[in-house]
Order: structure tokens, then sequence, then C-alpha cells
């Protein structure tokens, strides 16, 4: 019990401290996965406290030294009993599997966040070791470094060039596997304004402790204006230049790229398909790969 | 093309102090452990009585001796896991490299399922099935002696690759492609596969024997309904080795193809698909879990009817609930990967079937709680690990039910949450099971008990150890810390995971304790010893014979009339003041003949593995032929059993009668 207790202890001491991570939200899809935590983990401690303490008032009180406990080598089965033991863990799954199902359909990654503001497309690639982060729409493209309008749903495309990764950003909710040839989808939102700590999730060899990335979330004016300045400085990220990036390097500090070659991210979800380079079989492929992982 | 494959000097890393420390010491150790064999003259001995025995106690001993060493291997990787995070933070790199902190993890992870925890749930299986179901050994014998010394063979592997070139760095579930020649050209995934391959057919073939034991040798009278609980578990473990097992191999020898031979099952190009993969293992992986953790079950029932001096309540729910989680337990795998962007009714199905196996679960937990309830509960070490494991269980079931809600599974997956979650229920459930286990059918195994305080003092310190290591980590979960991280820059993580090392060294004083108790116990023999049979006043049919047992088990097979037999049988004469049973015509006895045929498949085992892992073909080819002839050879063996005359049966009985009188 002591320690059933301590465990609550720290964690509760960690909300009130060292306020980070998954406990501090700061967008819609983090703040809903927080408050299904916290009511899924209230559901179970419920029962979970009482069996402890339970188990350690039975034991105590029926020691072989208690004369005053009553001895009933014959108390083996008791039909209420056995429907009360099956039906409170049941009424418990049933509540928390209520949660599951209703939460794995409600922030089901691939599920577009409902807002008036236009959604802003970004493609994600994990390299080794290091993320690349592909503005479609604006047509620039940056590393390790992602810059989001605050307030605003972020669609993300998602893939890798080699091995599996996990793009999470623990502030602002659910992470996503990234698979080259596959290309999976994920919506995010930022609310406030602040840079949080991105980390892949899948261990991906010897660079993987230092991919991480992070995110800016910063106005929509702030926005603008790094799109625009982006746009004035580095190289562009063409074929030579992912052929450049693509080589493994690791702790690789924030860069942008002033442009970027047209369908890059499909072309690169193809080449993890091993198909023919023909444009054709590059668009059908691109969509039943994303229709796949969504399914 | 090269005559010894892939393998030259530079595969063995000299330059490496740390690992050619650990190298040194391991080799010093076997070299003392033959020496002493060779001086003391023992050898004949132990072939005779050890290494070619077919008899499941030996057998069930020997697989826990394997996993009590492993044990340590695994352990020491923890404890560098643990002081590698507590040092490498902000800039710092702590001691360990990449390169090798990515084996060590691996590593870690590999032996302490495959080749600790398992061999030591399936040595308690050898040891007590047959002796609850009252009969003299398992269906196959000589196939009981290939199983273990094949997961042994597995288990050396592993160890060879701290030696001879270099463990997998592409973690213990190997996902590829990360795991694919292209990723890891080393020989590491090599071991790996080789090693869980190896075993994993031992591991098969135990599987096939118990299932057949348990359902085909039973003493008579032993309906299912009278089976000890912890038979059913190990029917129930053995059903899911066979259909989970196979599944594994096929997808190791997949991934083999694709490293060997060019195959595109899961490589990047030619259309391979990663994330079959990751289905596959996990259909495993799933069952795998339950396998370990359903036997500690049945020994936690067996443990709290005994010292609560009453037979274990609901029996027939817990049988139901046994099953039901057998079968459950194959339709939860996705849960693993809630992350790979599946639909959200997938996800909702998965978790939800993962929720519903805790309604068993929990049925079980209450059900200890009411055989305590009405008893007389003695404290024995046994039972302080039972009431350790009921309130850590419960912890880490919760837990690992809050990760199966898929949107608390994107924020918590792969997080150290995650690694408190499964070391909360593999500790709490799997370890302080066997450890359990190991205090309660000792004395029968070797006819002395363990020390008391000694296995008190180890308890707390397991036990303590335990919450200090790891809710620390719970913690660093939430926070967004994830796993296999061999450095890290936030430096408010650092406290937490000096806390988990120093978790880790109280673990260490535990794991002493335990060297202690045994060594203490070895010494102290003759006070310990057990000359009843029954040294808990149990309930069960292995207690109903000698301890240690008789190669033959029992003088005569028992009939059972009920559930508990012996203690039945025990109460039935104590009402009716019966003098003890006038002697018998005891009957010869048809036991089992030793085989070295064991022994040497696995030989030509290691053989084999250690030429696939090194590419030197002709090595693999004579290997193969070494295994197919002694198979050959043995199932031409003419006589397959020798014959226990029954004065020497009847002189052992009269000597155990003396002794309990006594």
């Amino acid at each position: 019990m002591r320690y059933g207790l301590l465990a609550v202890v720290l964690i509760s001491a960690a909300t009130l401290g060292g306020c980070e991570g998954v406990l501090d939200p700061k967008g819609p899809i983090a703040l809903a996965e927080r408050q299904i935590l916290i009511n899924a983990l209230g559901i179970m401690l419920a029962i979970v406290i009482p069996v402890i303490l339970a188990t350690l008032g039975f034991a105590f009180w029926f020691r072989a030294s208690n004369e005053r406990a009553r001895y009933r080598p014959d108390f083996t089965y008791s039909g209420r009993l056995e429907l009360l033991v099956w039906s409170i863990p049941g009424m418990t799954v049933l509540l928390v599997g209520g949660v599951a199902w209703i939460g794995a359909h409600d922030l089901d990654p691939g599920r577009p966040i409902s807002s008036t503001v236009k959604p802003v497309n970004v493609q994600v690639v994990s390299l080794d070791w290091k993320w690349l982060f592909i503005y479609p729409d604006e047509g620039i493209a940056s590393v390790n470094k992602l810059v989001v309008p605050v307030g605003t749903p972020v669609s993300f495309e998602l893939t890798s060039s080699s091995v599996m990764n996990s793009f999470f950003v623990p502030q602002l909710g659910s992470q996503i596997y990234t698979m080259s040839g596959m290309a999976t989808r994920l919506h995010l939102q930022a609310d406030h304004l602040g840079t949080y700590p991105g980390i892949s999730a899948m261990f991906s060899g010897d660079g993987f402790p230092d991919m991480h990335f992070t995110v800016d979330a910063v106005t929509d004016d702030k926005f603008a204006q790094w799109v625009r300045q982006t746009r004035e400085t580095g190289s562009v990220l063409d074929k030579q230049g992912y052929a450049d990036l693509v080589k493994p390097s690791r702790a690789v500090a924030p860069f942008t790229y002033r442009g970027v070659a047209p369908d890059l991210f499909g072309s690169i979800v193809n080449a993890g398909m091993g198909t023919q380079d023909s444009h054709q079989d590059a668009s059908l492929s691109v969509c039943s790969t994303s229709q796949r992982a969504e399914r | 093309m090269n005559f010894l494959g892939k393998l030259d000097w530079n595969a063995i890393p000299l330059h490496e102090p740390i690992i050619m420390g650990a190298t040194g010491f391991m080799v010093l150790v076997v070299l003392v452990v033959l020496g002493f064999v060779t001086v003391k003259g023992a050898w004949p001995y132990l072939w005779r009585e050890w290494l070619t025995s077919v008899d499941h106690k030996r057998i069930g001993a020997m697989y826990c001796i394997l996993a009590l060493v492993m044990m340590l291997r695994g352990f020491s990787d923890a404890i560098m896991i643990r002081s590698q995070q507590a040092l490498a933070a902000g800039g710092a790199q702590g001691y360990l490299p990449p390169e090798h902190f990515n084996q060590i993890f691996s590593a870690h992870g590999t032996i302490m399922i495959l080749f600790m925890a398992m061999p030591f749930v399936v040595g308690l299986m050898n040891f007590a099935v047959p002796l609850q179901l009252g009969v003299r050994d398992v269906a196959f014998p000589t196939l009981n002696s290939v199983s273990f010394w094949l997961t042994a063979s597995g288990a050396l592997l592993v160890n060879i690759s701290l030696a001879v070139g270099e463990f997998s760095k592409a973690t213990w579930w190997g996902y590829p492609p990360l795991s694919e020649m292209q990723y890891s050209p080393g020989v590491g995934v090599d071991y790996y596969l080789w090693s869980l391959q190896i075993s994993g057919i031992g591991t098969l073939l135990a599987g096939i024997n118990f299932v057949t034991t348990i359902l085909k040798l039973r003493a008579p009278g032993m309906s299912y309904m009278r089976m000890p609980v912890f038979c059913w578990t190990a029917l129930a473990a053995n059903l899911l080795i066979v259909a989970a097992f196979p599944v594994l191999t096929a997808t190791l020898a997949m991934l083999a193809l694709d490293r060997y031979l060019g195959f595109h099952f899961f490589s990047l190009e030619g259309q391979g698909n990663q994330m079959l993969y990751s289905n596959l293992f996990w259909v495993w992986g799933h069952p795998e879990v339950y396998i370990l953790i359903l036997p500690a079950f049945g020994v936690f029932s067996e443990v709290m009817a005994t010292f609560s001096g009453k037979p274990l309540f609901g029996y027939r729910s817990m049988v139901a609930a046994t099953m039901t989680i057998c079968v459950l337990s194959f339709l939860v795998w996705l849960h693993h990967f809630f992350t790979m962007g599946a639909s959200a009714n997938v996800n909702g199905f998965f978790g939800v079937m993962s929720m519903i196996i805790a309604l068993p679960t929990g049925a079980k937990v209450f059900n200890w709680l009411f055989t305590m309830y009405g008893g007389r509960v003695r404290f024995s070490v046994p039972v302080l690990w039972s009431i350790g494991f009921i309130v850590t269980f419960v912890i880490g079931g919760m837990t690992g039910v809050l990760m199966a809600v898929p949107p608390a599974d994107f924020q918590l997956h792969n997080s150290v949450f995650l690694v408190a979650h499964f070391h909360n229920v593999a500790i709490g459930g799997v370890v302080f099971g066997v450890m359990a286990g190991y205090n309660y059918w000792f004395p029968k195994a070797f006819g002395f008990k363990l020390d008391e305080r000694w296995g008190r003092a180890s308890f707390w310190c397991w036990f303590v150890g335990f919450y200090v290591a790891f809710m620390p980590l719970y913690v660093l979960g939430l926070m967004g810390m994830t796993r296999r991280m061999q450095h890290y820059d936030n430096l408010s993580w650092q406290p937490w995971l000096i806390a988990a090392a120093f978790g880790t060294a109280i673990i260490l004083v535990g794991v002493v304790c335990q060297i202690v108790q045994l060594v203490v116990s070895i010494r102290h023999r003759e006070e310990l010893r057990d000359v009843t049979g029954d040294p808990w006043n149990a309930r069960t049919l292995e207690w109903a014979t000698a301890s240690p047992p008789p190669a033959w088990n029992f003088a005569f097979q028992p009939k059972v009339a009920g559930l508990d037999a012996f203690w039945s049988s025990k109460s039935h004469a104590q009402a009716t003041r019966e003098e003890p049973a006038p002697p018998r015509n005891y009957e010869p006895v048809e036991m089992p003949k030793n085989s070295a045929t064991g022994f040497v498949t696995a030989f030509f085992a290691v053989v084999i593995g250690f030429a696939l892992i090194w590419h030197i073909w002709w090595l693999a080819g004579v290997g193969m032929f070494g295994a197919f002839v002694t198979l050959l050879a043995f199932s031409f063996r003419r006589h397959n059993e020798i014959e226990v005359p029954a004065e020497e049966i009847a002189r052992f009985v009269r000597a155990h009668q003396a002794g309990v009188a006594a």
C-alpha cells in the first residue's frame, strides 16, 4: 500500500513540480490525452487501492499467530463472492473500455482537427539521424526545426527514408511511426506560444539519442515572416541536395532550404516502395500506401 | 572464399576494456568450475547423473540453474544501463559509447525474457508437474533432455557473442529494417537470430512434451478438475508455447532469409513490409508474456493455499480464468504498436480486448485474497514473495490497462513509462513468482530447506529496490523520456535516473542475499534437512513422496479421489488414526534410460549456430550431419528402459519411513 501510494505521490509531485512532457499539454490533442490518462487512472485506482489494502489487511489479520481470527478451512467457494469477484473487474473494464473505444475514435491520429482556421500542411521525413520537415504549400523545408503558427491545426504526412522512427512532440500529443514506403497521417495543434522539444520515440540506431528537434509555436505574423525569410536564404532541396542530406549524420544543428523539388515527399515514399520512378506509378503507389496506412 | 567465413582475429574486441574484463571474468569462472569438477573427480558422476539424465527433476533443476546464471548476466547488463543513464546527462556521454550501450540493452531484453524467465518457468514446470500429476516422468523423457540442452545452446551462443564478435544492436525484438543487412551488417543480429532459433526449437519441443504429459499421463482418478492449479497453468502455458513459438521460428527464419539470401520479406527494397515483422513478432510476443506469467500465477495459487492452511478459494473460477487468459492472449498483439497508424476501429478493438484480459486476472487476484481469508497464514519466504506480488502486480496491471487505452498509448508508447510497466509485471509477477517457486520447491528437490533469514532479506531488498528503481521511470515517462537513450540533454531527468540507479543497487543487494542464502543453506543443510517429505504441510502430491524424490517418484502410483489429493489422504489418516500401511509387495519399476542424445545434439546445435553466424558453411554442414547422425543413432536404440528392482524400491521406502518416524 505504502508503495502504491508512493506512486501516486510521485506522479502528483511530478505534476506540481517539474511540469513537463505529457503532463504539461500545450495543445488540444495533448490536453485531451492527459484527461484520458487521468480519468482511466482514477477509475482504476478506485479498485486498485482497496485491493492492496485488503491484501495487506487479510494477510495481517489471518496470520497464524492471531488467535482472534477465525480459522475456516472449508471456506473455499461462495457463489455470491464469485459473482462479485468477476463483476468488479468487469465493471472497471466496461468503464475503461468505453474510454478506450471512444478515445480511439476521437483522438484517431488520422482525424483532422475541426477548426475554422485552414490547416498548415507539413510533410515529415525521418532520416539517419535527423528530421526533415517539408512545407509543400510554402515550398520550403527545414531540418530538425519545426515552426508552426499557434492556434492553427497542423496536418502531417509522415514517412521514413530508412529505418522506422516515431515522430513525437510530447507536449502537443500523439506520436506516430514513420515507415519507409508508407505514409502515415497525424493532426496536431499548438495553442500556446513557446518552444517544445520533439523526439524520435523509436530506437533507430547509433545516432538515435541525438535525433531530436524543436517545435516553435509562433504567431501568424511571425510564421509568415519566418516563411519569407526562409525563402530568401539557404539552398534548394533538389535531388542532389536530398542525396547529400540522406547521408547519416548525428546531432545536426537546425537549418532550412529556400526551395523544395516538387513532390519530393511522394518520391521518397515511392523509393521506399521500391517501384519504378515513373510519375504515374509514383502517384498511384503513394495513394495506395497512404490509404493502407490509414486503414 | 575464406576457410573461416567472416571469422578472424578482429572478431575479439581486444580494444574494449569493459567487454574484455567481462569476458575474462566469465572465462575465469568457467575454468574454476571445470577445474573444481576435475579435481573432485566428479566428471563421471556429473555425466551419469546430470548431463545425460532424462529424469524430469534433474532436468528441471538444470533449467533453474541455467536461469539463475543467466540472471546474473542479464542483471549485469541492467546495472550498466542504469548507471550509464544516471551519468550521461547534458553534454556528458557516460562511459558506454552507443555501439556498446545498444548491444547491452538488446542483450538485457533477450537474455532476461528468453534465457532467464523462460528456463526458470520451464524448469519449475519440469520439476513439479509430473510430481503433482502423480506420475513417474514426462511423456517423452529423452525429448525433454534435448529441449533443455537446446535452450542451453542458445544461452551459450549469447554468451559467446560477448567474446567473439558482438551481440545485436537492434533491440530485443529485432525490428527490420534496422535488423536487416543494410543497417546491421555485423554478426550481432545473426547471434540473436540463431540463439533464439535454437532455444526456440527446444522450447517448442518442451511445450509438446508437457501438453502430452498433462493430457495423457495423470495418476488414476486425477480428472481434469482434480488437477492442481499449477498443472492447469502449465497446461495453458504449454498450449501457448505450441501455438506461438512456431510463429517466432517462422518470423526469424524469414528475417534470416532476408539477411542471408537477399530475400525481401521485410526489407526496404523489393516491396518488403516491415510492419509484417512487427505483427508476426508480437503474435508470438504477447502470448509469450502469458507463457511466463501463467505458471507464476500457478505458483502463487499453490503457495497461497499451502501457507493459508486451506484449499484455494474458487478453484473452478481459477481454472476458467486461466484458460480464458490462454485464449485471449492471442487477440491483443496489436497493442504493441497502436502508433503505426491503424484505423480507430482496429485500435479500439485491440484496446478493449487487452482490457478484457484484466477481467480474469482481476478475478484471480480476488480469489487469492479470499484464499487467505479464514486461513492461518504462515509468513514463510514463499508467502512474502506472493504477497509482494499481489501488491506490486495490481499496480503493474493498472498501468498496463492505462496503456491499452489507445490515446494514452499515443503519449506513453516506447517511453520509460512503458519500461516501468513491463518491469512492474515482469519483476513483480514473473520474478517474484519463480522466486516463490524456488523457495517453495527447493526442499523437495534437494532435501533441505533454504535459509529463511537470508531469504527474507533477499525478498525485502528486491521488493524495496524494485519500487525505488522503477517508480522514477513512471515519472520520467510522463515527463517525455523515451527508452533506449544512450545520453540525453534534459538535466531535470537526471535526479530521477540517479534514484533509479540507486534502486538497482538495492536489488543487487537482494541478488547477493540470494547467493548467500544458497551458500548458507548448503553449509547448514543438516539442520535444514527435510526428512518428512512434507516440510510446509502442503496439499498436493509432490509432497507425498520423499525429499528429494527417488528417480521413480512414487513407489506406488497414487490413487486420486479429489482435489488436493495429498491433503485429503493426510486428514483421512489423522481422522481414522490409521497405523502406517503394512508393508506391501513392491513391484519393479521401468524407468527411462539415460541418454546422451540431448547433450550431443545440443553440442552440434552450437556448432551449427556458430558456423551460420560466421558464414563458415562447411562447419555448418558438419554440425547438421552430426546432429542428424546423433538423432539417427538414438532412433536405433533398442533398450529404452531399465528396470529398478523391487528390493531397491522397498529399501528406499523403509529408509524414508525410518527417517519420518525418527
